[in-house]
């Protein structure tokens, strides 16, 4: 890891501001990706803020009809919240299958979603329930916000602060995950949403994304079956040692079954 | 580049150093402390050997950083034992030679105490799934999962 400048930031504003004092500074939430991006000298910040002490960004709590998580909420506080876990059970369970308990005590929802890596979990979640990304300055829903491989639509030194998950009727979620990262090799999370169906795919693609023909089917028919015969097109999906674009293809089917057996 | 003034407590006894932005936990805990109880596996945040707890919670040492770790209450291997007598987990391991080269031993105890303490009815398979971030090269588990259960029931008693 090349060397750098810590900062420990005392408030929003505070991070806000020693991150714009900075040459070229990163954000560190739990650091459970952008550690390992350092170590292997991918990335070379010249400062790193750390947010870890914000703990007015850290919390979960119902707000109307919507489920609110702060952006520091590490992800063993949803997997074990009991609001989560009676709201959006999905959700909690989501959670509890990022990483390991390790991983879980330090990775954030902000942090994951931040990065918006191709095979993150939380996206799949955010996409499929239509939540609401609030920043420092605005709100973006997340049909904006995910814009491509490791891109958002956050501005530079933007910070989320929280999300905002309107609660759906049912929700559900199965991932396939590479044994030894437990990484989503493919993800699915479906919703049934005031909006209608929702179903959105983590790890297949350069970004998550939707699949409206399984969502037309399900808007008349909420059932495993209904998506059965959806196949996905396997062009533009990803390919590395554990799956070829095909396998994730047809992996979306297989998940997207299961998700929906799981919502019930 | 700068260094840093860090003070924290490790094991009980207030400790300080200096260390650079990019010292790691693990290397202040090994290098400058010489406590070598915790153990650097893959250094990629996988393996688990390098498991200790940061204010009561299990955490990958080798992915936090010792200026993140500044003023904080951390426990390692070294500070299990009370004096002679092993904590429960250590005994429970020694019992059911839950260890074969024992390089993962250190952190599979550490995790192992954070999932009994999150979970004090854990089933085989919730102990199973609580493993995931704790790789054992000599694939020994059955032994481990076997003291863990007990282990769990001693601690409760």
């Amino acid at each position: 890891m090349y060397d750098f400048t810590y900062q420990r930031a005392s408030s929003l504003d505070d991070a806000k501001s020693k991150f714009s004092g900075a040459d070229d500074a990163r954000y560190m939430a739990g650091g459970m990706t952008l550690l390992p991006v350092l170590k292997q000298r991918l990335d070379q910040p010249s400062d790193l803020v750390d947010l870890g002490f914000l703990d007015d960004l850290k919390g979960i709590s119902e707000d109307g009809g919507n489920l609110v998580i702060k952006a520091m909420t590490v992800h063993h506080a949803v997997n074990t919240s009991d609001l989560v876990k009676s709201k959006i059970p999905a959700l909690a369970h989501l959670a509890g299958t990022i990483g390991d308990p390790m991983v879980r005590n330090r990775g954030t929802i902000g942090g994951s979603l931040a990065n918006n890596d191709p095979a993150a979990s939380y996206p799949s979640a955010v996409l499929a329930l239509n939540a609401t990304i609030h920043t420092d300055g605005r709100t973006i829903a997340a049909d904006d916000f995910f814009t491509g491989m490791f891109d958002t639509a956050l501005n530079e030194g933007e910070l989320i602060t929280q999300v905002s998950f309107p609660i759906p009727e049912k929700a559900g979620y199965c991932h396939f995950p590479n044994p030894a990262s437990r990484y989503p090799i493919v993800g699915v999370f479906v919703a049934k949403t005031a909006d209608g169906p929702r179903v959105a795919v983590t790890g297949a693609g350069a970004c998550v994304f939707q699949v409206p023909e399984m969502e037309s089917a399900l808007a008349s028919n909420w059932s495993p079956d209904a998506v059965a015969n959806v196949k996905c097109s396997a062009d533009g999906l990803n390919e590395d040692i554990h799956a070829s674009p095909e396998y994730r293809a047809h992996l979306i089917t297989v998940m997207a079954k299961r998700a929906i057996e799981a919502a019930g | 580049m700068s260094s840093y003034s860090i003070k924290m407590t490790v094991n009980g006894k207030e400790v300080s150093g200096e260390v650079e932005g990019r010292t790691l936990l693990v290397q202040f805990l090994r290098d400058h402390l010489g406590l070598t109880g915790t153990h650097v596996g893959c250094d990629t945040t996988q393996c688990g050997a390098c498991t200790v707890h940061v204010n009561g919670r299990a955490m990958k040492s080798c992915t936090l950083l010792a200026a993140h770790a500044d003023g904080a209450d951390v426990t390692t291997i070294e500070g299990l034992a009370d004096g002679d007598n092993l904590h429960p987990m250590q005994e429970a391991f020694r019992e059911h030679h839950a260890l074969q080269c024992g390089f993962c031993t250190p952190g599979m105890v550490m995790s192992a105490i954070g999932l009994v303490k999150d979970n004090p009815k854990m089933s085989e398979k919730d102990v199973r799934h609580g493993l995931e971030g704790n790789i054992c090269r000599c694939t020994g588990y059955h032994n481990i999962v076997e003291a863990i259960l007990d282990a769990q029931t001693k601690m409760g008693a």
